[in-house]
């Protein structure tokens, strides 16, 4: 382990996962990139700063978040034992709300006295309306037409949090769309304004700074973990659209060689063009939202649209470091499909009570199929990484479309 | 010394400055982008900025934006605008640049086209390959505008090899040492955005434009062309002074919007007119 290199040294001064990475942004952006990168090496060994932020994770948060053994899943599915690291059960119900705390506190650092920010399912628009509120701070979410119609009670979240939302109306009105028009905001107003983004996504060191927030998912699993089994786990598994659960989940096990890696991309109806978003299966290197990464492009570089039932996975790109991964062999990548992550939607909910955001249940879907295969003494660590509750309507309104009634499973 | 170069050589020697306008290829086809360019020229602007449509633009206004989506949405690419310029230029030669007549002495009736292409579109057809095939189009240089000086290596290399111009922008929120080193990675000429910001039309310019642009001027021999909301005779007539060409995209973009419709026996004839009157009034600000 010593000796060679490991593969958690990522990324450079430049930015670069590999060949990965980078900072293919506007001129008129450089300058902020370049404020907030210095920003972030000295909060980063800021004692003061670590403090802050622990404070605020652990009071506000609710963290360390549970590891939960979930028996009857397990049982159902007849394999390994299926552990749950419970992000949905976070101040505001997903992991968002490691990163926002965290530039939050760098957008006060830095002096800023505006935010923006994008968001897909609402989790993140709402994380970021949740800390702008607790630090005062004035907030714009911009959030695709598409989304703030099936994803409402967000919306109703964000404002009662005293977040403006600005519906966007260009391209596919999906995440992709609110990430340009946040940048076109940040364009003009990025003397005054901190852009908190997401998701791994985006310039550097965008992808670096929320890597290490959320790492904090997986750093407390793995110890839970060894806490609870006293070992480390067989497989970890985690949905990726943009990447940020995942990245934070992966990341402090990238270098347990032992422990198998599983990224879940949305296999949305199918694997023709426009039917999924999962660049990693399915796309190849380009560049798109400030960074070179795998991402769905036709011939001529133009982003293709893609469809997932899940509106935190319907995005075109994912984070560098996971294209890094995936080139490195170190994490496996494969995809679900919207019918699979509905039927794990109501496993969950029906065998240990838990609604999973649908994103998550990407990952929930899969990590039942990897633990049917393995046998009862292995783990297998999945991050439910949202509560369902947002998409309560939505499921409904899909079952009614289908003629269906909530199964229960055998 | 590509045509661009020579082109602003001329006109420093004369001590004259250009309109530069900036056309949507395939908006709303490119038939109409290369009469209404023919016209620009006659008009005379020499140098043509052609926006290779992008489904992802994030330093666009929303008027380049929806003449993008436009020309997406009739499924125009990459290979079909090249091939465009290639046989428009088969059919007769540019701009002959000859220092009479090279900036802007009106009556030539093809102009030199440098395209506005994002790095997404350059990186997916391949560095090399673009590169290639926009100069068998004719295309004298490329501005990328999300591909900063210190990721522009690469492409920069291949650009200079190929006497292709690889025009590289500074903005307001630039510093000046950070300028200074940019100018030195560009080549044609410098691309001064003159607010931090989108494109689109703006009533007035920032205070310190003009300083900014002086004090830049000083210290590089590149010609600077100032570009983002400059729409009207009067930004014209503030700005040349201190610049070699001035940049207009929104304000004819938005005169191209839906002028495929109905309207007398030749609709576009007239508003190719309309928008050659409007960059007439625009270069006739010029000093």
């Amino acid at each position: 382990m010593a000796a060679s290199k490991l593969i958690s040294t990522v990324p450079d001064e430049r930015g670069r996962f590999g060949a990965f990475g980078g900072r293919y942004v506007p001129e008129t952006l450089m300058r902020a990139l370049e404020e907030l990168a210095t920003a972030y090496e000295q909060a980063r060994t800021d004692a003061a700063f670590q403090a802050e932020l622990q404070r605020l994770l652990h009071h506000y948060v609710g963290r360390p978040s549970p590891l939960f053994h979930a028996r009857r899943l397990t049982a159902h599915c007849g394999g390994a034992q299926i552990w749950l690291k419970r992000e949905d059960l976070n101040h505001t119900g997903a992991h968002k709300i490691n990163n926002t705390l965290g530039q939050a506190l760098l957008t006060r650092r830095m002096g800023k006295a505006r935010v923006i920010a994008e968001t897909g399912a609402g989790q993140h628009g709402v994380a970021t309306a949740t800390a702008c509120a607790l630090f005062g701070i004035p907030c714009v979410v911009y959030m695709g037409e598409e989304d703030v119609r099936r994803q409402a009670p967000n919306v109703f979240s964000m404002r009662l949090l005293g977040a403006e939302v600005r519906p966007v109306t260009s391209g596919s009105r999906t995440l992709r769309d609110a990430i340009n028009e946040a940048m076109r905001d940040w364009m003009s107003s990025v003397q005054s304004t901190h852009y908190i983004l997401g998701s791994v996504v985006g310039p550097h060191p965008f992808p670096r700074i929320v890597r290490d927030f959320q790492a904090v998912i997986g750093k407390e699993a793995r110890q839970q973990c060894l806490e609870l089994n006293g070992r480390l786990p067989d497989q970890v598994v985690a949905s990726v659209g943009g990447g940020s659960n995942a990245a934070g989940m992966f990341y402090p096990f990238v270098d347990d060689a032992g422990v198998q890696l599983t990224g879940i991309e949305a296999g949305g109806r199918g694997i023709g063009p426009g039917d999924h978003a999962a660049p990693l299966s399915f796309g190849r290197p380009g560049v798109l939202h400030g960074s070179l990464s795998y991402v769905m492009q036709d011939a001529d570089g133009q982003t293709c649209d893609v469809h997932s039932i899940s509106a935190g996975l319907d995005y075109p790109g994912v984070g560098p470091e996971h294209s890094y991964w995936k080139d490195l062999g170190r994490v496996q990548y494969t995809y679900c499909d919207d019918d699979a992550a509905l039927r794990a939607f109501d496993c969950l909910a029906q065998l240990e009570g838990i609604l999973p955001a649908l994103e998550s249940s990407h990952a929930i879907a899969k990590a039942m199929e990897i633990a049917a295969g393995r046998s009862a003494n292995e783990i297998v660590l999945v991050c439910l990484s949202g509560r369902g509750d947002k998409d309560a309507a939505e499921v409904a309104r899909l079952k009614a479309a289908r003629g269906e009634r909530s199964e229960r499973p055998q | 010394m590509t045509q661009i170069e020579q082109i602003f050589r001329a006109c420093r020697t004369e001590g004259r400055r250009l309109i530069i306008p900036f056309l949507t290829a395939g908006d709303p086809d490119l038939e109409f982008t290369l009469r209404l360019a023919n016209e620009l020229s006659r008009r005379g602007c020499p140098i043509v900025e052609l926006g290779i449509p992008y489904s992802d633009p994030i330093a666009d206004g929303p008027v380049i934006q929806a003449s993008y989506t436009r020309a997406l949405a009739r499924r125009i690419t990459v290979p079909a605008i090249l091939q465009a310029l290639a046989a428009d230029a088969a059919r007769g030669p540019a701009a002959a640049v000859e220092p009479a007549s090279a900036c802007g002495g009106s009556g030539a009736t093809k102009p030199h086209f440098v395209t506005m292409v994002s790095y997404a579109i350059v990186h997916r057809i391949g560095l090399q390959e673009y590169v290639t095939s926009a100069q068998r189009a004719g295309v004298q240089g490329a501005i990328v505008p999300d591909l900063p000086a210190d990721e522009a290596q690469a492409l920069a290399a291949i650009c200079g090899e190929r006497d292709f111009n690889l025009i590289q922008l500074v903005t307001p929120t630039t510093p000046r040492d950070r300028a200074v080193r940019i100018a030195e990675t560009s080549s044609g000429f410098l691309y001064y955005v003159s607010v931090a910001g989108i494109t689109g039309e703006r009533r007035s310019l920032p205070p310190g434009l003009l300083e900014n642009v002086d004090w830049l001027r000083q210290r590089t021999p590149l010609p600077i062309c100032i570009g983002f909301g400059i729409s009207t005779p009067d930004h014209v007539r503030t700005l040349a002074p201190v610049a070699d060409g001035l940049i207009v995209g929104s304000a004819i973009v938005r005169r191209v919007e839906g002028c495929d419709g109905a309207g007398g026996a030749d609709p576009r004839r007239a508003r190719i007119a309309e928008i050659g009157d409007f960059v007439g009034d625009l270069i006739a600000a010029l000093p």
